[in-house]
């Protein structure tokens, strides 16, 4: 037990340490955003902000949201309450979407597998709303903001820990992409 | 965009009772009855005869819907098919009474014996004798398209189930599932559905958009399930036979967890607007939306009572996930679940008995089954993650799906009520989600 126990824990920490790929939950459902896509260099190499400023971001797009303000949020275990991390960044991406006032966003909110699917999907409607709510109060339209929940069905860590679940328990802002 | 395979033909089911042989009124004799309400049944040893035919072809059939009945039967739990091998007496000479001396022989405790004639349509007719008692305790004729024959199959084992353990059968049925395939961060679900033993599989969905939650209606002719279309996710409602949508209309906010009524008049829905989510019953001839809770809990996973006039739902209201019941226009509010760990998806039982439901607690989900008024809990599976409840439409059975460890298949499967005779229900990809449905019409 003690050995299956030890092989299934070193099995998540190598899941975990090679699953830090931005959230991408489905382009279908919210209309056809490409959140965390590399940005195509010269010869088609797609190439990754490693962070820090400038670089190939494009200012008002997705990636510079994730890499220059922080495009999630984390919660707690059954709650949608904003804490003091939460907070900041959302005043960060206040100001980032005062910057761009054309850009309008999605808020997607998740739960971490450790809940009925129907009840994770009120739940991550409760933390999305959550995010919004916050957004709106430092002065950013609320019509520039929908929300959506994923429940826990769009997990972005696909480990079974606390470390995975507390990825998991989010709510992320994605950028509308319009043509 | 495959309809159902399925076909929706009605079997014509000629009343039971044929007027064939001498009807020694098994019934009069003392009852061969099983009692499936406690605990663990030992299986009643039974032979099932493959059927005579007129003519190879027949032949053939019969021996299909015999072993067919007999897969039903064992998978019950509460039947033991005796080796074919061993029967004494062949086919065609039982189309006349059976010499029991054969059967006790073997000591099968009832035989299943039957006819088929024609190709297509088919006409079968099937006996169930009592071999000790040394008569017929039932017999049927079922008349039906050949495309339907694995149903007249299903029909007899629920006859024999029906008339040997006083509880309707549950074979002829179908089962609604979400098919999953695909890494855990892109999960690909469809929506499919199957026959209760894994044939007649098809998929409604292609997958292109994200599927949760089906539901078939009572008379099993509506599928109801939550997809995640633009501009918000909501419940949409199909026709089986033809594919087609039935439009529901927009519900302001994310609609979720479609339930239908025992009368299929209504469905309830949930609607998460502004970070609270309610239940709401949609009236589908009036299209009326009636609001059923209010407040700033999370309302969600109904479930009608049989009778219509209660719901079973879950709710943080008492700042965790709990089960209550209340009337169904929403009065009268009671908490039904007090034990510790987190409580999830009631599903009512269709004999209106008990409630089913899942239950996470100290890193396990389970199912489980209570009373109504939430007295004599008692958990029947736990694993990594077993979830979404639904009853065989007898109430003997319950249908859940499992993830037995964590980053494993999630498949589906059945356990007695009791706590005996758990089974995987095999799928061609994993399995969530599923929905039994009532008996075929």
């Amino acid at each position: 037990m003690i050995t299956r126990t030890m092989l299934a824990a070193l099995g998540l920490l190598l899941l975990a340490g090679c699953s830090s790929s931005p959230d991408t939950a489905s382009g279908a459902a919210t209309g056809g955003a490409d959140a965390g896509a590399g940005v195509p260099g010269a010869g088609g190499v797609s190439s990754s902000a490693l962070g820090g400023p400038g670089g190939s971001v494009t200012p008002g797009s997705q990636q510079d949201l994730e890499v220059n303000v922080g495009d999630r949020v984390f919660f707690a275990f059954d709650s949608a309450v904003l804490d003091d991390a939460a907070r900041q960044t959302l005043e960060r991406q206040a100001t980032w979407l005062q910057q761009f006032p054309s850009v309008s966003a999605t808020i997607e909110g998740h739960a971490d597998e450790r809940g009925t699917r129907e009840y994770n999907l009120a739940l991550g409607d409760r933390r999305a709303t959550a995010a919004k709510n916050y957004l709106v109060a430092l002065g950013v339209a609320a019509d520039r903001l929908r929300t959506i929940s994923y429940g826990k069905e769009r997990p972005a860590d696909p480990g079974h820990d606390e470390t995975a679940w507390a990825l998991n328990r989010r709510a992320v802002t994605v950028v509308n992409v319009t043509n | 965009m495959s309809g159902p395979t399925h076909t929706r033909r009605r079997l014509l089911a000629a009343t039971a009772g044929l007027a064939g042989a001498t009807l020694l009124a098994g019934r009069a004799r003392a009852a061969l009855q099983l009692d499936i309400t406690r605990g663990f049944v030992e299986p009643m040893p039974i032979a099932v005869s493959p059927m005579a035919g007129d003519g190879p072809a027949a032949r053939e059939r019969g021996e299909a819907i015999a072993t067919l009945v007999a897969a039903d039967l064992d998978g019950s739990g509460l039947f033991r098919t005796i080796d074919r091998r061993a029967y004494i007496q062949g086919p065609e000479e039982l189309r006349g009474i059976p010499r029991f001396a054969d059967w006790r022989q073997i000591n099968a405790q009832a035989l299943v014996t039957g006819v088929v004639r024609g190709s297509d349509p088919l006409s079968v007719e099937f006996r169930l004798w009592d071999v000790f008692g040394g008569g017929q305790m039932t017999g049927l004729r079922l008349d039906a398209p050949a495309a339907s024959w694995r149903r007249i199959a299903h029909k007899i084992a629920d006859a024999v189930y029906e008339r040997l353990t006083g509880e309707r059968g549950y074979f002829d049925t179908r089962i609604a599932y979400i098919s999953e395939t695909g890494s855990a961060t892109r999960r690909i679900k469809r929506v499919a559905v199957m026959d209760q033993d894994g044939a007649g599989h098809a998929f409604l969905t292609d997958g292109s958009q994200l599927v949760l939650t089906p539901r078939l209606s009572p008379d099993v002719e509506r599928i109801a399930y939550m997809v995640f279309r633009p501009p918000s996710p909501r419940v949409v409602l199909r026709e089986l036979a033809s594919g087609r949508e039935i439009v529901l209309g927009e519900f302001p906010g994310m609609s979720f967890a479609p339930r239908f009524s025992p009368d299929g008049r209504t469905l309830l829905v949930s609607l998460a607007r502004d970070g609270n989510t309610d239940l709401f019953a949609f009236d589908l001839a009036s299209r009326r939306l009636r609001k059923l809770t209010d407040g700033a809990a999370i309302d969600t996973s109904p479930s009608f009572a049989p009778d219509g006039g209660r719901i079973a739902f879950n709710s943080d209201r008492g700042g965790s996930p709990q089960l209550y019941v209340m009337a169904a226009d929403g009065s009268g509010v009671r908490r039904i679940s007090f034990g510790s760990g987190r409580y999830g998806e009631p599903e009512w039982s269709p004999r209106g008995d008990l409630i089913a439901f899942s239950k996470i607690e100290r890193g396990f989900f389970h199912i489980g089954v209570m009373k109504p008024d939430g007295s004599d809990e008692r958990l029947l599976t736990r694993a990594y993650q077993d979830e979404s409840p639904t009853w065989a439409p007898n109430g003997r059975v319950v249908l859940f799906s499992r993830q037995d460890r964590a980053g494993g298949r999630t498949r589906l499967f059945s356990i007695d009520v009791t706590g005996y005779n758990q089974r995987e229900i095999p799928t061609p990809l994993d399995a969530s989600d599923p929905n039994w449905s009532a008996l075929l019409p």
